[in-house]
């Protein structure tokens, strides 16, 4: 029998896995590249012409990609303390640690209310509209009332923070772990019919796992939201340690510094892939599926 | 005492279709019957209902001697599907062991009786396999091994090598004969293929359209074990005549039932 064996073994599979993540680092390079190339031919273009038309376009609205870089090696401003890399890592990871806890509240109560949404059709017909309109009401409206709030209680600002940003993760993953949980394959669950398993064993050992792809992709929405949230909470929170905090500070000398913001949104956006990285890896190594149906 | 029962059964879907109509079965410990028939004579409505899968308009179906939602509780059958419906993030050994895990059995036994599975359908060697590593005759032999895993009396089968090329199909075939025999289950197998409902069968219940009934049953005499030599037998080709001839009297019926009806339906 074993000469239909379908499939190479592991090893093979682990050398073809590294081939392809080369491949798509080499990819990402080249993306890269030709994003720089864009972003130089269009501003040398237009200064060239004098266009003026979406915008006028000079060192202030788009300042060379290689002064945003050297930016990151001056000391801002009054060239005072660390270079601006340093000063915006410190922040970076004082915002991650703020948008990994928004996260983490956020994605389990978003699973949470999805499993319960999916058990109670009754529950599902009378929250779920409310569900969605939590999410048409502007975070920055949220955000101050919720600051406001906690800090009435006296929790630390940087919970306000996470819980701000818990605010933006939780909704993805409600929406797609009920509806992952409602596409469970018809005949999969004939067979649990069969075996006369009950309503929990239905859930943990079919409906969950096959719902993986869908609460997945909500994850890897949720984790870049996150730090949004964060950095949008952080403002109205008063903490400067954060990306938030630089953004607010730099906004306001744009004119005089634009490299400043740039640089900062360069890392705020390193982190955002940062954190959607390590769910593409958490869900390679949780999710096992025909590599055809990974999405 | 029978292990299938099946007395005055119709089932009428929503809409109006009736998919059965006036089913009486009886089938004994240790036979293996197919039931034949074209597309929509409902032969895989009735193996649903035999496992309790959907419900009856009317009419009786008794396992064991119990109602057949009882024997659905009691996991008295166990069943495989056209497709092997084998959840992709188990391996083989944990797909097998499903029910199992279901019934609560512990580890121990569980992973004895995996063993003692893989060796039945052949497998040993590909426990930690995923399904999508394996062919589909692969596949549908877990299917089968997860079904006969907890030792159900009755084995439930709706096509489940409808979907592989005819030689896999043919030595499915022999294999499992040879599971049957090892095991003394009872087996109901839902076919569309008369050599396969011949070979495998000591009764081939043929079925006829619209609404679904049992128009003929014809007892195979065939010697056991059989072999792939049985194929070639003379009596082999009598009883697939049979079969076909009552296949398709059951359609003939069928044309003169419906023939009157197109005439009144001219202007």
């Amino acid at each position: 029998m074993a000469t239909i064996a379908a499939e190479p073994p592991a090893e093979h599979r682990r050398a073809a896995a590294i081939r392809s993540a080369a491949q798509r680092v080499g990819m990402l390079v080249l993306v890269l590249a030709i994003l720089w190339g864009l972003w130089e031919g269009y501003r040398w273009l237009w200064i060239r012409e004098g266009w003026t038309w979406p915008f006028v376009v000079d060192s202030t609205t788009m300042p060379h990609i290689h002064d945003i870089l050297r930016q990151l090696f001056r000391k801002p401003t009054s060239g005072v303390g660390d270079i601006l890399l340093v000063q915006l890592l410190h922040a970076a990871w004082f915002t991650a640690k703020e948008a990994l806890v928004g996260f983490a509240l956020g994605a389990s109560f978003g699973f949470l209310l999805g499993v319960a949404l999916s058990q109670f059709r009754l529950l599902q017909r009378g929250l779920l509209p409310y569900v969605v309109a939590s999410q048409t009401v502007p975070i920055l409206a949220v955000a101050p009332i919720v600051v406001v709030y906690l800090g009435s209680l006296h929790v630390a600002a940087w919970f306000s923070v996470a819980v701000i940003a818990s605010y933006l993760t939780f909704f993805p993953v409600t929406i797609n772990t009920l509806r992952g949980l409602q596409s469970t394959d018809r005949r999969a669950l004939e067979l649990m019919r069969s075996y006369a398993a009950g309503r929990l064993s239905v859930l943990w050992k079919l409906r969950i796992p096959a719902a993986l792809p869908y609460i997945f992709s909500a994850l890897k929405v949720s984790a870049t939201a996150s730090i949004v949230g964060a950095i949008i909470g952080e403002a109205p929170s008063s903490i400067q340690e954060g990306l938030g905090g630089f953004i607010v500070n730099f906004d306001q000398y744009y004119s005089l510094n634009p490299e400043n913001l740039w640089a900062t949104n360069l890392i705020a956006a390193l982190l955002g892939i940062t954190f959607f990285l390590v769910i593409v890896i958490a869900e390679a190594i949780v999710v096992r599926r025909a590599p055809e149906n990974v999405a | 005492m029978s292990v299938v029962t099946v007395e005055g059964l119709t089932k009428r879907f929503e809409g109006g279709t009736t998919a059965l109509e006036g089913i009486e079965l009886a089938i004994e410990e240790r036979e293996f019957v197919s039931l034949i028939g074209p597309s929509g004579c409902g032969k895989s409505t009735l193996l649903r209902i035999i496992g309790d899968l959907i419900r009856p308009t009317a009419g009786t179906v008794r396992v064991n001697g119990k109602p057949a939602a009882q024997a659905r509780a009691d996991r008295d059958y166990g069943i495989v599907f056209q497709d092997p419906v084998l959840y992709d993030w188990r391996t083989v050994a944990k797909n097998i062991s499903l029910p199992l895990e279901l019934a609560r059995w512990n580890r121990h036994r569980r992973n004895e009786r995996v063993q003692e599975m893989t060796r039945l359908v052949e497998l040993t060697g590909f426990e930690g396999h995923y399904p999508w590593q394996l062919s589909g005759g692969m596949q549908q032999r877990v299917s089968i091994a997860r079904a006969l895993s907890f030792d159900p009396a009755l084995l439930l089968m709706d096509e489940p090598f409808g979907a592989l090329d005819e030689m896999t199909r043919e030595r499915l075939n022999l294999e499992l004969l040879r599971i049957w025999e090892a095991s003394g289950s009872t087996m109901v197998f839902v076919t569309h293929s008369i050599t396969e409902a011949v070979f495998l069968s000591t009764r081939v219940v043929v079925m006829s359209p619209r609404p679904g009934r049992i128009s003929n049953v014809i007892t195979v005499d065939l010697p056991h074990p059989r072999t792939a030599a049985i194929r070639e037998d003379p009596r082999f080709f009598e009883l697939v005549t049979s079969v076909r001839e009552a296949l398709h009297l059951g359609s003939d019926l069928d044309r003169k039932l419906e023939a009157p009806t197109a005439v009144e339906a001219q202007p």
